[in-house]
């Protein structure tokens, strides 16, 4: 599932930003160490190709309804885990501006939610871990589900974190853990099955394209510190997201640990101060406001600044109706504007 | 006294999967000939351009251009001698535009800057598609798309052009069109397909191809012409030679290539 | 959307981004900057916050009119993901049940304004997005990127995407009218068929990438390919990018919307 702008944080958002960058840069070297010059025109096409294939559609059995594949994990076996975290970036970024599919600040999270989970974890540890040259069907069918459907979850619940972390919705973490893993097994299965049916298939008619010797070859020379740590680093930034979300939403107990370690009970004031200056030197620099403390349905964690009010006087209502109406007459001088120019 | 420019002598060509394509074919060309390479689908056309423009090796025999053997050495070389027009424009249009694409062999080339944007310019004038010079390539009809994918070739000035099927695609328009192109150019030609009026109008030579093996190669007159060998080959007579009566309708197209003015 | 309005729909952004405005001729890294910016100030803006979003609207609607997309076109699209927006959001009014104000005697809960809030802030960034392709080309885009230091072979990776895209939609637009075609009600959509139908399309898709790959080297590739660069900095971009962000700042710090609601109905009375 998409990540969209509106549900997140600006924090959030350039987090997630950040890692996505890093991670290209990082794919992008190793690419360039390793690539074939043929594999330029098979990247492009294949991005084209999982967009293509998303919208062909099928009928889930026992629902009725339709589904579509996501594609991660195929590309992951058809080009290994860097070309592959950089194609399905690719589709994500047209995805965003042609088709409005999450945004441009949310781009960032999604490219991390669908990318890094099965190219640098579902497919290397587990798909790899499983399928060496020559298997047989059945056992890539069952590291594809695998792969696919961990892949999958770990997405998912990135997206439930992130939702939470940003604090605009008042979806509860539970209930929302609830929607997205448990659909998510499922499509997860779903798509499993069909690429290792895909794979399955193109192996009897073209098994130069699917066993990648390259990937292989890449995953295992030197590469096993180097997937540690990576998955170090992974980890490490799920768990300071759930510290940072634990500590935000339940900050009595964060007080409340602070007034062990300090042994007095005057340091939640003193924390007061210091979400004081903080507070001002928010106001001072303006831009990515309001997100030491992501709201809880405690309207009082508020900290509306600088007193916008958010429209609970009358004069506010009616203001922002009126703003609007200026905003069109504006839209429609320009039209007219333009209509002259292109008169005379 | 005419050079050769083409040779192949005794030329087989067997596919990874065992497939024999090319069953010891010898021809020559001359500089500045047209030669029309005819024969039904299948019977090695596109892989006979293949091998003599530096995209395949042989597995048996020899093929040079100009004084240059073709060997994985010289591969390079040959393909920057041949100008290789592929069947669909799509995979020969590859770049974000026009000018990017026309631009590309230049470039590799080693032109200068200038230089490129010269040949760009004076490449696509030629074939008529100058006013799409910036246009992305997914937004021009199939007809602009085969004489762009023509420019791109020609811009590298090679000193033969081959084209697979390059009518295959465009309407009757557009195939005219490209006709009258093809009798300006003045390079050595040429041509597999399996349009043989196409073949009449712009070869004067013809060998008919068939399992891989050359069935008849002379004037493209004479061997059009003759029913029983075509039909033996799996071809038949062109269509403006056929015993078909054309009452009242007006034969000649001679519009000019739009953009000459 | 089906497949064939998503297609259409897409290619007509596309053929819009190719345009002749004073908007479509800013350099694409400056309408990419001011973009991102917009939304960055959009979404800092706290839950609770309604007003203050609205002249916000300013941006999309400049893009929309000075460069002459049609706005159907965007609201259409706006309009057919806001489920996604809607259902996620619904949870606010179904939780968060303090009224928060009372207009007109009409008791308004803190739940539904947050809804809302998200409801506008969808709004306002999903519509700067589509802008942004509809009157940027997407090579323009791409060209930016590169120069904003995106890798080169992600950059190369967009431009071929982008140039395949509509030829394999077809492609596979033509595979779902055959099947169309041949199967009846729900048979023929099972999972076996699709199956088949994405293997064959990949199958042909490589064989493409084979094809391109000799028309490459048929044209001398060894390696590399140029991103031709085609665009200037101008003082207009400039002075956009200087303009812009200073009136978001304004909009996202000073009470604009109290303003004139308040000296508006100071002047009626």
């Amino acid at each position: 599932m998409h990540m969209a702008d509106a549900l997140l944080s600006p924090v959030v958002g350039g987090t997630l930003w950040a890692g996505t960058l890093g991670a290209i840069a990082y794919a992008a070297k190793k690419l360039k160490e390793k690539m074939d010059e043929r594999m330029i025109p098979l990247m492009g096409v294949l991005g084209a190709f999982i967009f293509a294939a998303q919208m062909i559609n099928f009928t889930i059995p026992g629902t009725g309804s339709s589904g579509h594949i996501g594609g991660g994990m195929l590309l992951a076996i058809l080009l290994g885990p860097y070309a592959a975290f950089l194609v399905i970036a690719s589709v994500l970024i047209i995805q965003a501006l042609f088709f409005a599919d999450g945004g441009l600040l949310a781009l960032g999270a999604n490219i991390w939610n669908l990318g890094i989970y099965p190219c640098f974890i579902a497919y290397p540890l587990i798909y790899r871990a499983l399928v060496k040259q020559n298997a047989l069907s059945r056992r890539i069918t069952l590291a594809s589900v695998l792969g696919v459907v961990i892949g999958l979850q770990l997405g998912a619940f990135s997206v439930v974190l992130e939702t939470k972390l940003s604090g605009i919705t008042e979806l509860p973490f539970d209930t929302f853990v609830i929607l997205m893993l448990p659909t998510h097994l499922a499509i997860g299965l779903i798509e499993g099955f069909i690429t290792a049916g895909i794979v399955n298939y193109v192996r009897t008619l073209r098994p130069d394209i699917v066993e990648n010797v390259e990937a292989v070859k890449v995953l295992s020379s030197g590469g096993s510190l180097k997937k540690i740590v990576v998955v170090m680093a992974i980890l490490a930034v799920l768990a300071g997201g759930a510290f940072s979300w634990f500590a935000s939403t339940y900050p009595d107990g964060l007080e409340w640990s602070i007034e062990k370690i300090y042994g007095k009970p005057e340091i939640p004031e003193r924390s007061n101060v210091i979400a004081e200056i903080l507070l001002e030197i928010q106001k001072k620099t303006a831009i990515l406001p309001d997100y030491s403390f992501p709201a809880g349905s405690k309207g009082d964690r508020e900290p509306s600044w600088p007193a916008i009010d958010p429209g609970t006087s009358l004069s506010g209502l009616f203001g922002g109706i009126m703003v609007l109406g200026l905003v069109v007459i504006f839209g429609i001088g320009i039209k007219v504007l333009r209509r002259f120019r292109h008169r005379t | 006294m005419s050079h050769h420019i083409v040779e192949l002598k005794d030329v087989y060509f067997r596919y990874p999967d065992g497939t024999e394509a090319l069953k010891g074919i010898s021809f020559k060309v001359f500089h500045g000939e047209s030669v029309g390479i005819a024969g039904a689908n299948g019977t090695g056309k596109t892989t006979l351009l293949m091998n003599l423009s530096g995209h395949l090796l042989p597995t048996k025999g020899e093929v040079s251009i100009g004084d240059m053997p073709l060997s994985k050495k010289t591969r390079q070389e040959v393909r920057k001698k041949v100008g290789f027009v592929f069947q669909r424009p799509d995979d020969q249009l590859f770049m974000p535009t026009v000018y990017e694409d026309v631009a590309f062999g230049p470039i590799n080339l080693g032109l200068t800057p200038e230089k490129v944007d010269e040949r760009v310019r004076s490449t696509l004038e030629i074939v008529g598609c100058l006013h799409l010079i910036n246009r992305p390539p997914h937004r021009i009809s199939e007809g602009q798309k085969s004489a762009v994918a023509i420019a791109t070739v020609m811009a590298m000035n090679p000193d033969i052009l081959v084209m697979d099927e390059p009518a295959s695609n465009l309407d009757p328009k557009s195939r005219r069109q490209l006709i009258n192109l093809l009798k300006e150019f003045k390079h050595t030609k040429i041509i597999a397909t399996h349009d043989l009026d196409l073949i009449l109008d712009v070869c004067e030579r013809c060998i008919v191809i068939k399992d891989g093996m050359i069935m008849a190669d002379g004037p493209a007159e004479e061997i059009l012409l003759k029913e029983v060998l075509l039909e033996e080959n799996n071809l038949e007579l062109p269509l403006s030679r056929q015993n078909v009566a054309y009452k009242g309708l007006n034969l000649k197209a001679t519009k000019a290539f739009p953009g000459k003015g | 959307m089906t497949f064939d309005t998503e297609y259409f729909n897409a290619g007509y952004l596309d053929s819009l981004s190719y345009k002749d405005t004073f908007v479509h001729r800013l350099d694409p890294r400056t309408k990419i900057l001011v973009s991102f910016i917009f939304i960055l100030f959009v979404v800092s803006f706290p839950k609770y916050e309604l007003s203050g979003l609205m002249p916000f609207f300013i941006y999309p609607v400049f893009l929309l009119t000075a460069g002459d997309i049609p706005l159907r076109a965007i609201a259409k699209k706006v309009l057919f993901i806001s489920p996604f927006a809607i259902f996620i959001g619904i949870f606010n009014p179904l939780l968060d049940t303090n009224v928060m104000l009372t207009p007109f005697g009409v008791p308004v809960t803190g739940g539904w304004i947050s809804f809302l809030s998200i409801i506008v802030k969808f709004i306002l960034t999903v519509s700067t997005a589509l802008l942004l392709i509809a009157v940027t080309s997407f090579p323009g885009i791409c060209e930016a990127l590169a120069r904003m230091k995106l890798p080169r072979i992600l950059v190369i990776q967009l431009l071929f995407l982008y140039r395949y895209l509509f030829v394999l939609m077809e492609e596979a637009l033509r595979m779902l009218r055959a099947r169309e075609a041949r199967s009846f009600k729900k048979r023929g959509k099972e999972i076996k068929t699709f199956i088949r139908l994405i293997s064959v399309l990949l199958l042909r898709t490589v064989e493409r990438a084979e094809r391109i790959y000799q028309a490459m080297l048929s044209r001398g590739f060894r390696g590399e390919i140029r991103v031709l660069k085609r665009h200037k900095l101008r003082l207009q971009d400039i002075l956009f990018v200087i303009f812009s962000v200073t009136i978001f700042y304004i909009f996202r710090n000073f009470n604009i919307v109290s303003f004139i609601g308040e000296t508006l109905s100071r002047s009626i009375r």
